[in-house]
C-alpha cells in the first residue's frame, strides 16, 4: 500500500490529524495497535479548558477552541461538548495569589478570566463548600465533553472520509527510505508513505529514538471516579489550584471526579488502575469541597495511560533529523482540549511546510538527551515494549 | 524489621459460602489464622444462606434435602470463630498487590494479606426480554433469596421461566411454601433432557430428585412447557402475565409474579482485579478466570474456589475450597496430605463431568437474541436498549466489548455489566457476525459494587500491618 501520509496511533491526535489531512485531499493510512480512542483519548476526564495551561500553549488551545463548537459539522456528533465554563478554586491565600498571577499573564491573550471573591462565589456557585473554597478564577468559555464519544467520533469520521484505518495493527518498525518511509505493521503488508506522523501517545518514545531523537518521555496515570446519576447541581467544570481534585457533572447526572494518580497494572503495563488509597483520598476531598456528593455512590474508578514530558509541554512539530517526519506526543495530561487544533496544525505542516500557530516551544530538540538513546538509523530497536516511568 | 516481615501476613478468603468455609476450616486445621470477608451478614453463601431475622422456620423447611449440609457448615464455621478473623457485612471492593480494600459497615479498611482464596460464588444469568424490568419479575435466585432469607414470596400466582436446575428447584420450593405455581417454562427443548439419562448412573440422587420435583409439581397442576421462544413479560404497572411461543404457537398465561433465570454466572470481578488470566469457556459462553486442578490461578498466591471460577454447585464448592486451601498451604511450604489431594481432585473431576452433561440439558438460549425487539432494555442501570447497542456498534464500527461500552454506555452503570454484560456480548457478536469468544469481555474496574462517597471519611486503621 502507498499513501501520502502514514500515522502511528489512533488517539485523538492521530485521528484528528488524519481527518484534517483527508479534508486537504491527501491519502492517509492510520495504524492503531489496539482500538482507536481506547487509550488516553477515550479514558480522560473530559475537561475542555484553556485556563491553567502554560501560556505558550494558549495560541494552540485557542485554535482548538474554535473547533470544539463545530464538532457536529466536523464529525457528525457534538461529542456532548458543552461550553459550561471552568471554575478554578483557591483554598487559601497562596492559591488565590497564584490564580491572580495567572490571570495577569493571560490578560494579554484571548483567554478571558474573571476573578471571583468569596461572597460572589457563594452566590453564584452555592454547591461549593464555603468552608473550603476561598475564591476562584472563572473561564466562562471553557467547558467539557465526552471523551469516549469524541475520540470514537473522530475515528469514525476519518474512516468515512476515506482514511484507511487499521485497528489491532501495531506498528513494529519504521524506516526512512530514499523517498519516504517504510512502515511495517503486524499482520499487514508494508506501507510506503511520503510523510510519517508519530502520534503514538505514551508509546511514542521508541519511534523518536528510531530516528535519533531520544526524548525523556515518561508516563502518568490520572485517576478517575464516577458517581451514580444525581440531580444536576454542578453547573460548571470545576477544579482547584494545584489540581488534587476536580469534578464535573454530565447531563445524565453522573459526577466525574479526578485527582491523584493510579498505577500501571502488574500484568499489563499498558493499562493502569487507580489505587484504593488514592481514590479514597480524592473521594474525601471531593465530599468536603462539594457537600452534595455526600449522599452519592461511586460506581466506578478508572485510569488511563498518558505520555508526559518533564516541562509538561508536548512535543509537536517536524523532526530535526529526518525530513517528512512529524512528532506529536507527550501531552502531559492535557491533550484532550488541544488535540483537534494539533490535527489542523500538522495538516498545515505537511501540506505547506509551515503553520500559522506558534509551536516553537514544543520542538523535540528542547531537551538535550543523550543521542545514543536513539540509533539514528531509523531501524527499530526491538523495544516497542514500554519504557515508562 | 516491621511486624509484617517477621510474621507473614494472614491469608485472606473472600466469601463464606461452602467454598470459603471449607477453605477456612482447612487453613485453621493447619494452624493458620485466615481472615474471612463476606458481604452477607451471616455465613452460608447463596445455597446455605441464613435468614436475616429468625422467621420460625427450621433448617428442614428452609433448605429441604440439603438441610444437614447447611447445618454442618454453619456449625463448623461457628466453631472456628476464635481461630480466624471473620468480617461479615464487608465488601471487598478492590484488590491489588497484596492489599484488599474493604468497605465495612460504611468504613474503609485495607487488608494486607499473604495468600488469597477467592470464593465469591455466582449470580443469576439473564438475557433481557421484553418486560423483564417490570416490577414483579424477579431473578430465580432473587425469588429464592426472598423465600430463604426473608420468608416472603414474589407473588400469589407465579410463573417460573428460564432454564437450568435452579428453575425446577425454586419452582418446587415455592410450591412447597404454598404458593400457586402457574407454570414452569423452560427455554430448553424437551429433547435436550435426554442428556440427563447419561448422568443418571453417576449421580442418581440429583437426577432423581429433579425428576421427583417435576412429578410432584405436575400432580399439583403446574403446567410445563419446553423449548419456548419469543418470551415477553406483560403488564402496565407490574407483571400481569407472560407470553411466549411453543412450537410456533403463541401462548399466554396470567400471573402476578415471575421468576426468571438462565442458569448462573460466576462472580469473577475480583479475580479480574487480582490480575488473573481469563479464558473463554465454550460451554457457558463466558470468559472465566483460569485455574488448574490444584485451584491455582495464573497469579502466584491467588487461588480460586467454588462457583466463582465456573459453575459446579455446592458440593464441588466445598471440595474446591479445601483443594485451594491445600495449595495455599503447599505453597507456604507446609505439609499437605497427598492422598487427600488425590481424592479431592478425583471427586471434583467427577462432578465437573456430570456438570457438563447437566448443562447440555439446559442450554443457554443464545438464539433468543435474534428475536429481540429493538426497544428491549438491555442495560437497566443506564437504560440502554437493543437498538442503541446495534446502532452504536454500526455507527462507530465497533467489534469489541470495551469499545461497545465506551460508545453506548452499556455496562457503565451501577452493576458494571454484571447483569447485562453477557447479553451485550451476544448482541455484539450477532451484530458483527463474530463468534461470541471474539468480542472479548468487559475489563473489570473497582469498586466491584457501588461505594458511598462519604465512606472514606470513616477510614479505619488497617488490620495487623503497617500503614502505607
Ligand atoms: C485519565 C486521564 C485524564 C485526562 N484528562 C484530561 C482533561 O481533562 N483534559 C485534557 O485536555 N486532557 C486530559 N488528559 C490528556 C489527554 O487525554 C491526552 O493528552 C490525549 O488524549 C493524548 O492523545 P494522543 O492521541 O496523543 O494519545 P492516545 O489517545 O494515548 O493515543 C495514542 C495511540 O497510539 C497507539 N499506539 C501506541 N503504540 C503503537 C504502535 N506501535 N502502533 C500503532 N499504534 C500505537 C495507542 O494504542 C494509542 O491508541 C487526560 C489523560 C488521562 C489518561
Ligand atoms: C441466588 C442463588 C441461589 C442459589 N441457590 C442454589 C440452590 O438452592 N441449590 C444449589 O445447589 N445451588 C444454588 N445456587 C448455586 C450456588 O452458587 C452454589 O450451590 C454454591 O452456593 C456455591 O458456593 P460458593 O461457596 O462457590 O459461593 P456462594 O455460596 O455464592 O458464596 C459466595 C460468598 O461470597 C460473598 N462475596 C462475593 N463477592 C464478595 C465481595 N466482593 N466481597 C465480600 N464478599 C463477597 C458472597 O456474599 C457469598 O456469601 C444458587 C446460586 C445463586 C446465585
Amino acid at each position: 500500500m502507498k499513501v501520502d501520509v502514514a500515522i502511528i496511533g489512533g488517539g485523538l491526535v492521530g485521528c484528528s490529524t488524519a481527518l484534517a489531512l483527508r479534508q486537504k485531499g491527501l491519502s492517509v493510512a492510520l495504524l492503531e495497535r489496539g482500538f482507536c480512542g481506547a487509550q488516553a483519548s477515550g479514558t480522560n476526564y473530559g475537561g475542555v479548558r484553556r485556563q491553567g495551561r502554560p501560556t505558550e500553549q494558549l495560541p494552540l488551545a485557542q485554535r482548538a477552541h474554535a473547533v470544539w463548537p463545530k464538532l457536529k459539522q466536523l464529525i457528525g456528533i457534538d461529542g456532548e461538548f458543552r461550553r459550561t465554563g471552568q471554575l478554578k478554586l483557591a483554598r487559601n491565600e497562596a492559591e488565590m495569589a497564584s490564580l491572580e498571577a495567572y490571570a495577569r499573564t493571560a490578560a494579554s491573550t484571548d483567554l478571558q478570566l474573571e476573578l471571583i471573591g468569596s461572597r460572589a462565589l457563594a452566590e453564584r456557585f452555592p454547591w461549593v463548600s464555603r468552608d473550603v473554597a476561598f475564591g476562584a478564577s472563572f473561564s466562562a468559555d471553557d467547558g467539557q465533553a465526552n471523551p469516549r464519544l469524541v475520540s470514537a467520533g473522530f475515528a469514525a469520521a476519518a474512516r468515512r472520509a476515506g482514511v484507511a484505518i487499521f485497528e489491532q495493527t501495531p506498528v513494529l518498525g519504521v524506516s526512512r527510505e530514499a523517498c519516504g518511509f517504510l512502515v511495517e505493521a503486524q499482520g499487514k503488508p508494508a506501507i510506503r508513505a511520503m510523510h510519517l506522523v508519530n502520534a503514538a501517545g505514551a508509546w511514542a518514545g521508541p519511534f523518536a529514538d528510531a530516528f535519533g531523537e531520544g526524548v525523556p518521555l515518561g508516563r502518568i496515570y490520572p485517576s478517575m471516579i464516577v458517581t451514580e446519576p444525581m440531580k444536576v447541581f454542578m453547573t460548571v467544570n470545576t477544579g482547584v489550584e494545584g489540581g488534587n481534585v476536580y469534578a464535573r457533572q454530565v447531563e445524565r447526572g453522573n459526577c466525574i471526579i479526578g485527582g491523584e494518580r493510579g498505577l500501571a497494572r502488574a500484568d499489563d503495563a499498558d493499562f493502569s488502575r487507580p489505587t484504593g488509597s488514592a481514590v479514597t483520598r480524592v473521594m474525601q476531598r471531593a465530599v468536603q469541597l462539594f457537600p452534595l456528593l455526600k449522599g452519592a455512590h461511586a460506581i466506578r474508578f478508572w485510569s488511563g495511560t498518558e505520555g508526559a514530558m518533564p516541562d509538561k509541554n508536548p512535543v509537536i512539530g517536524a523532526s530535526r533529523t529526518t525530513p517528512d517526519l512529524i512528532h506529536a506526543f507527550g501531552f502531559s495530561g492535557a491533550g484532550f482540549q488541544i488535540a483537534p487544533g494539533v490535527g489542523e496544525v500538522i495538516a498545515e505542516l505537511i501540506t505547506t511546510g509551515e503553520t500559522t500557530t506558534p509551536i516553537d516551544a514544543f520542538s523535540i530538540d528542547r531537551f538535550s538527551v543523550d543521542a545514543a538513546l536513539g540509533s539514528g538509523a531509523g531501524v527499530f530497536p526491538q523495544s516497542l515494549q514500554s519504557r515508562g516511568t | 524489621m516491621s511486624a509484617a516481615a517477621k510474621n507473614p501476613a494472614q491469608p485472606l478468603i473472600v466469601g463464606a459460602g461452602p467454598a470459603g468455609i471449607r477453605a477456612a476450616a482447612t487453613l485453621v486445621a493447619a494452624g493458620l489464622r485466615p481472615i474471612v470477608v463476606d458481604e452477607a451478614p451471616a455465613c452460608g453463601g447463596q445455597i446455605y444462606r441464613q435468614p436475616l431475622v429468625p422467621d420460625g422456620r427450621d433448617a428442614r423447611a428452609r433448605y429441604g434435602s440439603e438441610a444437614p449440609k447447611a447445618k454442618r457448615l454453619h456449625g463448623e464455621f461457628a466453631a472456628l470463630q476464635d481461630k480466624l478473623d471473620y468480617l461479615p457485612n464487608s465488601l471487598v471492593w478492590n484488590l491489588a498487590d497484596g492489599i484488599a480494600d474493604v468497605a465495612m459497615n460504611g468504613a474503609h479498611k485495607r487488608l494486607v494479606h499473604d495468600g488469597l482464596i477467592l470464593a465469591t460464588g455466582a449470580m443469576d444469568r439473564i438475557l433481557p426480554v421484553p418486560g423483564w424490568t417490570l416490577p414483579g419479575v424477579f431473578s430465580l435466585g432473587g425469588s429464592q433469596i426472598a423465600l430463604k432469607a426473608q420468608g416472603c414470596v414474589i407473588g400469589s400466582r407465579v410463573v417460573f421461566v428460564g432454564t437450568g436446575p435452579l428453575l425446577y428447584l425454586v419452582a418446587w420450593q415455592y410450591l412447597k411454601a404454598g404458593v400457586k405455581v402457574v407454570a414452569v417454562l423452560d427455554a430448553a427443548p424437551f429433547s435436550a433432557r435426554v442428556a440427563m439419562v447419561k448422568a443418571l448412573p453417576g449421580f442418581p440422587a440429583i437426577v432423581l430428585r429433579g425428576a421427583r420435583f417435576v412429578a410432584e409439581m405436575m400432580m399439583k397442576g403446574v403446567a410445563f412447557h419446553y423449548g419456548i421462544n419469543k418470551l415477553r413479560f406483560e403488564g402496565t404497572h407490574r407483571v400481569e402475565g407472560v407470553s411466549f411461543e411453543v412450537r410456533g404457537k403463541p401462548r399466554h398465561l396470567s400471573c402476578d409474579g415471575a421468576g426468571f433465570g438462565l442458569g448462573l454466572k460466576s462472580e469473577a470481578q475480583l479475580a479480574d482485579l487480582a490480575g488473573c488470566r481469563f479464558a473463554f469457556n465454550e460451554r457457558d459462553r463466558v470468559f472465566l478466570p483460569e485455574t488448574d486442578e490444584a485451584r491455582r490461578s495464573s497469579v502466584p498466591g491467588v487461588y480460586l474456589a467454588g462457583d466463582g471460577s465456573g459453575i459446579a454447585g455446592a458440593d464441588a464448592a466445598e471440595l474446591s475450597g479445601e483443594r485451594a486451601a491445600l495449595s495455599l498451604l503447599d505453597d507456604r511450604g507446609l505439609a499437605v496430605d497427598r492422598a487427600r489431594v488425590g481424592l479431592l481432585e478425583r471427586e471434583l473431576r467427577k462432578i465437573f463431568a456430570f456438570r457438563t452433561v447437566l448443562e447440555q440439558s439446559f442450554p443457554f438460549p443464545a438464539h433468543w437474541i435474534a428475536d429481540l425487539p429493538g426497544n428491549t432494555t438491555v442495560c437497566r442501570c443506564e437504560e440502554i436498549d437493543v437498538s442503541t447497542i446495534r446502532d452504536a456498534a454500526d455507527h462507530f464500527g465497533i467489534v469489541e466489548m470495551n469499545r461497545l461500552k465506551a460508545v453506548s454506555r452499556v455496562g457503565m452503570g451501577r452493576c458494571q455489566g454484571r447483569v447485562c454484560g453477557a447479553a451485550a456480548a451476544e448482541l455484539l457478536a450477532a451484530a458483527t457476525g463474530q463468534p461470541i469468544s471474539a468480542v472479548g469481555r468487559l475489563r473489570g474496574q473497582a469498586p466491584v459494587k457501588p461505594l458511598p462517597m462519604s465512606f472514606a471519611e470513616l477510614a479505619l486503621p488497617a488490620i495487623g500491618e503497617a500503614a502505607e
